[in-house]
């Protein structure tokens, strides 16, 4: 078992709407990432995914507010830090983190490299220019990045390049935790793959020592990440590796959620999709027990009443589900 | 769209400038219907102060009750100015043989006492001109009067000449509720001598009408051409893009007179100007609304209504219209204060509305600007008149502003 | 899964359209050729810029060709008047991509149901018998009409307006329907539901649709014809099967590898 590069317990966020009410969208999400591991976060819009991101940078501007549960980053506890301690400390050489629209936060007035110097002036002023230069320059050669880059405004870029060139810029410290946000979702298919192979590099070369992916396309995170989290409603409901929760889905929402993949692969064709009907629950009033109940073809009346707490399963493996493992994949093998 | 029209309601901008809006509305219809002049009506002669004047014939007529007040230390005051009080020094001290150190001119009793005791108009008064003798003399008789605490004899002309008709004791006075003759003029008079307060009453009513008339005109003008060429597009776009630009490049106000002053002054009512300030003011309208208009053209609801077979005009009312609809009520609210401010602009400059029948806001500061109320110190003829301009205009921008905040949720802070 | 081919509903010739005249003059979509059939499911798959969506347009008559001839039912397709276009329109159809932007959102749900139900000769009919084909629409779609009478596209999600859409295709029933990413906004779960419907509904009344996509794998599970487009160009054409799992065109090869797999392995040295 690795060091355990990020631990989370607990953790409950919300945000306050304009008529002050409260919308939990993180609530009680605890989860481990060992050194070396990269854990991917799936599930529908509205689940609470990208709220989780904010929450685990400690990006606590209103409307998201921090309610109670750690953060714990290789030992260093960041919860309860306020923002402008967390963008000091702890952005950049701790944990990084990718928006979806990244590529359009770049200043377009500004050349590359000096998005390079803000990042590391932030946490070291002794280095010079010319420092910073060639350490850029070294990191853009081994991502395989041209380094003419490094000179040219962001609109010279096309959107994959300004992309993994984004990338390269916020793992520049090299951070001990990556959180990506569907970096590669509003790409064309050859570039998401390059960012992904870069990303992929970017573990292997040990720039970042663990990573949370975050993405709604499950057949990406199949081939990025080694374990798959499912989050519904601002909980877990289904953690394992990347495999077991693609073909070996437990809970009737990963189920229901592996059951819509689509691939180019001979013989998909044939399946029939499976569609889980309605939509995420408003979580201004999240439902009582089982948050997944309203919408679940398995479910029993009682599961509407208690709430269902973690279970682990396969030493490895965690649900959230008021029936046995067993039993689930029973019923599923009886609906073919 | 009641959801927005309760939004806007609780937009403090915008209910603020309704507020204001709606109070100057209200003035400009009630106060005429009390007034008791026409706007036009001469009623002095020339500028006169606010205030509320009462006859002096009805005032001596009148039976007076006697207080236990002495009257005359405050017409002293009224009567007794400093300079005053330095001329009759000056007098004292060259004709009347007092020594200048003698004179206190703090104390009014000693001052007076002197006074009377040295002041003869009979003294030859060398060096002083006949007027300032008389001025004296005046000065004197004031005094006299203010000082004159046996009150008035009031006579009437009788067949051996003058008979006393009454005495009026120094310290009587008479209500004034119970003066008949009485007129009311918050606002003074301007230089016809008529009542600001009622014609500037007056006037807002036909400003405002001439900026809604122009405000309405200007926004349908413009509305229809922006929707024709944003969604027609190809060569009737190219057309009205040319002619809005046309109007756009010509300065509208340069036009604004041409056509005025090409309509003699008695022929151009308050609506004829509206008219044509109306017809001067569209491009705007038209070219923001068009660039909307572009916009939604490739809406898909706007592709799905062409496929469903909808005709061109159900197309523009139906998935056009609504969508500029917010746009357009902002637009139509600052087409009405700029008309306001344009016939303010062009009655400055005498090209307003006739002057013999009507009376708008800005005519009335063309009377003051030519009256030279400015230099004369008359500043209630053009100060009530700058700020009810400023009143109405704001109000309608602060209304604007307010809805679009209401209609654009990322401007709110 | 293959079907019979029925007889040619819709057929290109050197199909053109260019944009723009002089400096800035664009071709979009270059000679195109087609073929679909009746009860046929096509999919025109490429990249963003690539003139899947001019092609259409074109198709749909929103936009002029610029040249070749469209054949509808063998004959060249004429929508020179307002006439010819309404009696054209009442046999192609679309649903578009953002279900947001497809509605009016200033009408209600009904009037939008009894547009279609009027369209399509139902003027007269009474109360009644339109309430009947309204809830008879809604329901094809799992959608209860009960529930979304008197109110406004925007109180409904994604998912439901998208189906919506398809309520109004079952109302309408053209032979043709253009469907041009109608999943891309809306969640996977939801996705699936959608596919099924227009499916469904093209079993229903033997419909051809064409799906507009750049989701490879979307168009390998509900077609039967691939076109893939390039640049404004079919690079290449077929059968899904063939197409998809034994590519020929190098363009082909290189969409389908960069889409991850789950069952195969996704190379990832190919890039870069």
């Amino acid at each position: 078992m690795g060091k355990v590069m990020l631990e989370v317990k607990d953790l409950k966020t919300k945000y306050v709407t304009r008529f002050k009410e409260d919308v939990f969208a993180v609530d009680g999400v605890s989860l481990k990432i060992e050194e070396g591991k990269s854990l991917g976060v799936a599930g529908e819009s509205g689940c609470g995914k990208s709220t989780l991101a904010l929450s685990l940078i400690g990006y606590y501007f209103a409307p998201l507010h921090y309610i109670s549960g750690e953060i714990i980053i290789d030992g260093q506890n960041i919860s309860g830090m306020k923002p402008d301690e967390v963008r000091k400390k702890v952005l950049g050489t701790e944990v990084a983190y990718i928006p979806q629209a990244a590529m359009n936060a770049l200043n377009p007035t500004q050349k590359i490299i000096r998005f390079i110097e803000d990042v590391i002036r932030v946490h070291d002023k002794s280095l010079s220019k010319k420092d910073i230069y060639d350490m850029a320059v070294e990191r853009f050669r081994i991502l395989g990045l041209p380094p003419e880059v490094l000179e040219k405004h962001a609109v010279e870029l096309s959107g994959g390049m300004k992309q993994r060139t984004v990338i390269a810029i916020s793992t520049i410290l090299s951070p001990k935790v990556l959180i990506a946000d569907e970096p590669s979702s509003a790409l064309d298919v050859t570039s998401q793959k390059m960012v992904i192979k870069m990303m992929r590099e970017l573990m292997e070369k040990g720039f970042i020592k663990s990573m949370i992916f975050i993405t709604h396309e499950l057949p990406l995170l199949y081939n990025v990440t080694d374990d798959i989290m499912v989050m519904y409603a601002g909980q877990i409901v289904e953690r394992g590796t990347a495999k077991e929760m693609v073909f070996d889905p437990v809970h009737p929402y990963s189920k229901g959620l592996m059951g819509s993949i689509i691939v180019p692969e001979e013989g998909t064709r044939d399946v029939k999709l499976e569609a889980i009907p309605g939509t995420p629950p408003n979580l201004k009033h999240p439902p009582d027990g089982c948050r997944f109940a309203p919408r679940c073809k398995y479910a029993k009346p009682e599961c509407k009443v208690y709430d269902v707490p973690e279970k682990d399963f396969e030493e490895h493996r965690m649900y959230r589900c008021i029936y046995d493992v067993d039993y689930l994949k029973e019923a599923y093998g009886r609906n073919g | 769209m009641l959801h927005q029209l309760k939004q806007a309601f609780t937009n403090p901008k915008f209910l603020v400038g309704f507020v204001l809006f709606m109070l100057m509305l209200l003035i400009s219809l009630i106060y005429p219907l009390l007034s008791a002049f026409e706007p036009l009506d001469m009623v002095t002669t020339g500028f006169t102060a606010p205030g509320t004047y009462v006859s002096i014939a009805d005032v001596a007529n009148s039976d007076g009750i006697g207080m236990n007040v002495d009257a005359s230390a405050g017409r002293l005051a009224s009567v007794l100015k400093d300079e005053d009080r330095e001329k009759m020094k000056d007098w004292m001290v060259r004709f009347g043989g007092v020594a200048e150190g003698d004179i206190d001119l703090s104390d009014t009793e000693a001052l007076l006492e002197k006074w009377q005791a040295t002041y003869d108009p009979a003294v030859p008064q060398k060096g002083l001109r006949n007027a300032d003798k008389q001025a004296f003399v005046r000065l004197d008789k004031d005094i006299k009067a203010a000082t004159n605490s046996d009150g008035l004899i009031l006579a009437a002309k009788g067949e051996d000449g003058l008979e006393e008709v009454k005495t009026i004791a120094g310290n009587t006075y008479v209500r004034t509720g119970d003066v008949v003759s009485k007129i009311v003029m918050p606002l003074g008079a301007d230089n016809f001598g008529a009542d600001v307060m009622t014609k500037l009453t007056s006037s807002i009513a036909v400003s405002l009408r001439i900026g809604l008339l122009a405000g309405v005109i200007a926004t349908l003008i413009g509305l229809t051409i922006g929707l024709l060429s944003g969604f027609l597009g190809g060569w009737v776009d190219n057309f009205l893009t040319f002619l809005t630009n046309i109007f756009t490049v010509i300065p509208s106000f340069v036009i604004l007179i041409l056509i005025a002053n090409a309509i003699s002054g008695t022929a151009r009512s308050p609506m004829l100007v509206g008219l044509i300030i109306g017809l001067t003011a569209w491009p705007w309208t038209a070219r923001s609304v068009r660039s909307q208009v572009l916009s939604l053209r490739n809406r898909d609801h706007v592709s799905l209504s062409k496929l469903s077979g909808h005709s061109l005009p159900r197309i523009i009312l139906q998935d056009i219209l609504p969508y500029v609809a917010s746009y357009v009520v902002m637009a139509l609210i600052l087409q009405i204060s700029s008309g306001i401010l344009a016939e303010a602009q062009l009655s400055m400059l005498g090209l307003g509305p006739d002057t013999t029948t009507t009376v708008t806001l800005g005519i009335m500061m063309n009377w003051a600007q030519k009256f030279s109320a400015v230099l004369g110190g008359a500043w209630w003829a053009f100060v009530p008149v700058v700020i009810s301009v400023a009143i109405i205009t704001f109000s309608l921008n602060l209304m604007n502003t307010g809805l679009d905040q209401v209609f654009n949720p990322q401007l709110r802070d | 899964m293959a079907r019979e081919l029925g007889k040619s509903v819709l057929r290109g010739e050197n199909i053109t359209k260019v944009f723009g005249y002089g400096k800035t003059r664009t071709e979009a979509v270059k000679q195109v050729n087609f073929d679909f059939h009746e009860g046929e499911v096509i999919s025109i798959v490429g990249e963003s810029g690539s003139g899947k969506t001019t092609i259409a347009r074109m198709i749909l008559g929103l936009i002029t060709i610029t040249d070749g001839t469209l054949y509808f039912n063998g004959q060249p397709r004429d929508i020179s008047s307002g006439h010819k276009r309404k009696e054209y329109w009442k046999n192609i159809q679309a649903v578009f991509q953002d279900p947001f932007s497809s509605f009016n959102m200033f009408n209600k749900i009904d009037d939008l149901l009894i547009d279609c139900i009027n369209m399509t000769g139902g003027r007269h009919k009474s109360q009644e018998e339109k309430f009947e084909m309204m809830t008879e629409a809604c329901s094809f779609v799992n959608l209860k009409y009960a529930e979304l009478t008197n109110k406004y596209p925007f109180e409904l999600s994604g998912g439901q307006m998208q189906r919506l859409m398809i309520a109004r295709i079952f109302l309408l029933k053209p032979k043709i329907l253009i469907a041009d990413e109608p999943t891309s906004m809306v969640d996977a779960c939801s996705r699936a539901t959608i596919l099924d419907m227009l499916l469904k509904l093209r079993d229903e009344i033997d419909m051809t649709i064409i799906f507009i996509t750049h989701d490879i794998g979307l168009a390998y599970y509900v077609s039967d014809s691939v076109y893939i487009m390039e640049h404004g160009a079919f690079v290449e054409a077929g059968p899904a099967e063939d197409v998809i799992i034994h590519p020929k065109a190098a363009y082909t090869k290189r969409l389908i590898s960069d889409v991850p797999k789950i069952y195969g392995e996704w190379d990832l040295s190919t890039v870069g």
